[in-house]
């Protein structure tokens, strides 16, 4: 496996669109067409992503980051582009890049009502992990997590939301995947939780050669743990290079310490972290 | 569908011992829900009762006696048991994306690397089995309820019918499982509307013959059909493997089209809906 982790060129996604019967009731469709007009929510995204590299994408919501993971994921199918993970191609050979990935949302999702420990035995299982393995592995995992251990034998509706993301955070580095998608994998953490949680993708990334792409919108925590930041508007990359990098394409003459993170990303996507995305095909026509 | 997986080498013990992680990981989920297990088992046994005892009716109205009453009474038993059976398979097995998508686990699941026929494989010898032990025990709490002759039965005739039957039946629910795949909002409800055809034409409580000519073509393509007819004749009428084997070689004809279909179909649907961004609209 000496193929790079990640290479994605051109990508693009459009949501919605197809043929919509109520469109063509007289008082429901504007121009009597029965088609929806398609949103443009990635635009043509080319990156590549080196060996045991942690890459950042940072955007404000709804600019595509979580699309662009899913992609990634082989959950959704790009209509443009490509991306090869080790050189597999995400689409073609999904189930091999399958056993080479995994991910973390930004929502936990888990079985309710089964604890976390059956959880995580299923989830490992799946991934070919033998019941042993997994029970082996776990205390270690969780432990690092600062997840109190028999806190896994109660339902998942039992924890709060902070603990199950960690057992999210630990469903998804069981299985050692060599590349790693983390979508908002902080959010919802308290500020220890939070350290511990970038303790831990830092040291696995260290000690397991894993690949990561990240996506936050917490400025430190991107600048804190990211090799090199994508600024992601409008499902388009917009600027990209290391944190040191971005800070001195605005530096024009300052220091490029005294620049906050924050006002890099406002003056190279001209907007807030804050605000909202406005779907690219609303812009492009209002 | 060339992505779906099959480029990992999966030796037949792998995928057996990948497969039983879903049949482990339900068996964990029902222990939680065993108040609905409950709810459903009571259901059961209050159904079959209520429809044998339309038999115990017809004797005490004097519409009909003796012989004919008994066996009337075992022809409803059959089929309400052999339906509680199917009923509990198509359930299960068709609720594989309705229930992940409840759970909010559907991407977490499909993302694993699991072929999906190994994947509905699991789900469906969980149905089967959760099916088995809810209709014995059905069974079991109906039966002192009413005198009927069991001695003529071919036991390994019956349970022949239902092993093979059952894979049909599988590959049926996996059908009906790819509906809330395509429909988030109202597949569940399209399956059991599916279901219910399923129960009017294919003789539970009644013989097929007697549905008018247009409702008995449908008969003819469920294989819940053949299941019923094979059950009763072995039971009833002791009928052996070997009286069965027409029977037997069409439920088996319907397993190798309905499971290889079925399968074929969840892919197409699963490749449509990341296609279009049905698999899940949050996060
Ligand atoms: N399955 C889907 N069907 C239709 N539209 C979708 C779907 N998924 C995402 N979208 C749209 O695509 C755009 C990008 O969404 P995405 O979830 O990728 O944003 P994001 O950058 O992850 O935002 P956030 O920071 O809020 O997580 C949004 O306008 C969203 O409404
Ligand atoms: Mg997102």
């Amino acid at each position: 496996m000496n193929e790079q982790p990640l290479v994605v060129s051109g990508v693009s996604k459009y949501f919605g669109g197809g043929f919509s019967a109520r469109r063509l009731l007289p008082w429901k469709g504007r121009d009597g067409a029965g088609r929806r007009e398609p949103v443009q929510v990635l635009r043509d995204v080319s990156f590549d992503v080196r060996r045991r590299e942690i890459y950042g994408v940072i955007g404000a919501n709804g600019s595509g980051k979580s699309t662009l993971i899913r992609i990634l994921s082989t959950l959704l199918l790009p209509d443009a582009g490509q991306v090869r993970a080790f050189g597999l191609d995400v689409v073609q050979d999904a189930g091999a890049v399958r056993a080479l990935i995994n991910r973390v949302s930004a929502d936990p999702s888990f079985f309710r009502n089964m604890s976390a420990l059956e959880n995580l035995l299923f989830f490992g299982r799946v991934y070919g992990l033998s019941p042993g393995d997994i029970r082996r592995k776990l205390p270690d995992i969780l432990a690092r997590l600062g997840f109190e251990f028999e806190k896994a034998r109660e339902p998942m509706s039992h924890l709060s939301r902070g603990q199950q993301q960690k057992i999210a955070v630990a469903r998804s580095f069981l299985t050692a995947p060599v590349l790693m998608l983390l979508d908002e994998p902080t959010t919802g953490l308290d500020p220890r939780s939070k350290r511990d949680v970038q303790a831990f993708i830092r040291r696995v990334q260290l000690e397991h050669d894993a690949t990561i792409v990240l996506t936050t919108h917490d400025m430190a925590e991107a600048e804190e743990l990211c090799d090199r930041i994508a600024f992601i508007a409008g499902g388009r990359i917009v600027a990209e290079g290391t944190p040191l990098a971005l800070r001195q394409r605005v530096a024009d003459g300052r220091p490029v310490e005294g620049i906050d993170m924050e006002d890099v990303f406002m003056e190279l996507t001209g907007r807030s972290i804050q605000e909202d995305e406005v779907p690219a095909e609303v812009m492009a026509s209002g | 569908m060339a992505s779906t997986g099959q480029r990992i080498a999966l030796p037949g013990r792998a995928a057996v011992w990948l497969g039983w992680a879903f049949v482990e990981r339900q068996t964990n989920l029902w222990k939680r829900y065993w108040a609905w297990e409950l709810v459903w088992l009571v259901y059961g046994v209050v159904n079959t009762l209520a429809i044998t005892f339309i038999a115990k009716q017809v004797d005490q109205a004097g519409l009909a006696g003796g012989q004919s009453v008994s066996s009337l009474v075992l022809f409803l038993l059959l089929g309400t048991l052999v339906w509680a059976y199917l009923s509990a398979v198509l359930d299960d097995v068709s609720l594989v994306v309705t229930w992940e998508r409840w759970e909010g686990t559907i991407e977490h699941t499909l993302m694993a690397p699991v072929p999906r026929w190994v994947h509905l494989m699991g789900m469906a010898v969980f149905g089967v089995l959760h099916a088995v032990v809810r209709t014995l025990l059905i069974f079991a709490i109906a039966l002192p309820f009413f005198s009927v002759e069991l001695g003529q039965a071919n036991w390994l005739a019956a349970a022949l019918v239902i092993a093979v039957g059952s894979v049909s039946v599988a590959g049926l629910g996996i059908l009906a499982g790819v509906l809330p795949l395509i429909y988030p909002e109202r597949g569940t409800q399209m399956s059991f509307m599916l279901q219910a055809l399923i129960l009017l034409v294919s003789g539970v409580y009644y013989s097929v013959d007697v549905l008018p000519a247009w409702l008995r073509i449908f008969s003819v393509v469920s294989p819940a059909t053949y299941i019923l007819n094979g059950i009763r004749g072995a039971i009833i009428d002791g009928k052996g493997p070997a009286d069965l084997a027409g029977n037997l070689l069409t439920l088996a004809l319907f397993g190798a089209v309905l499971v290889p279909g079925g399968i074929a179909v969840f892919g197409m649907a699963e490749r449509w809906a990341k296609k279009t961004g049905q698999l899940k609209r949050q996060g």
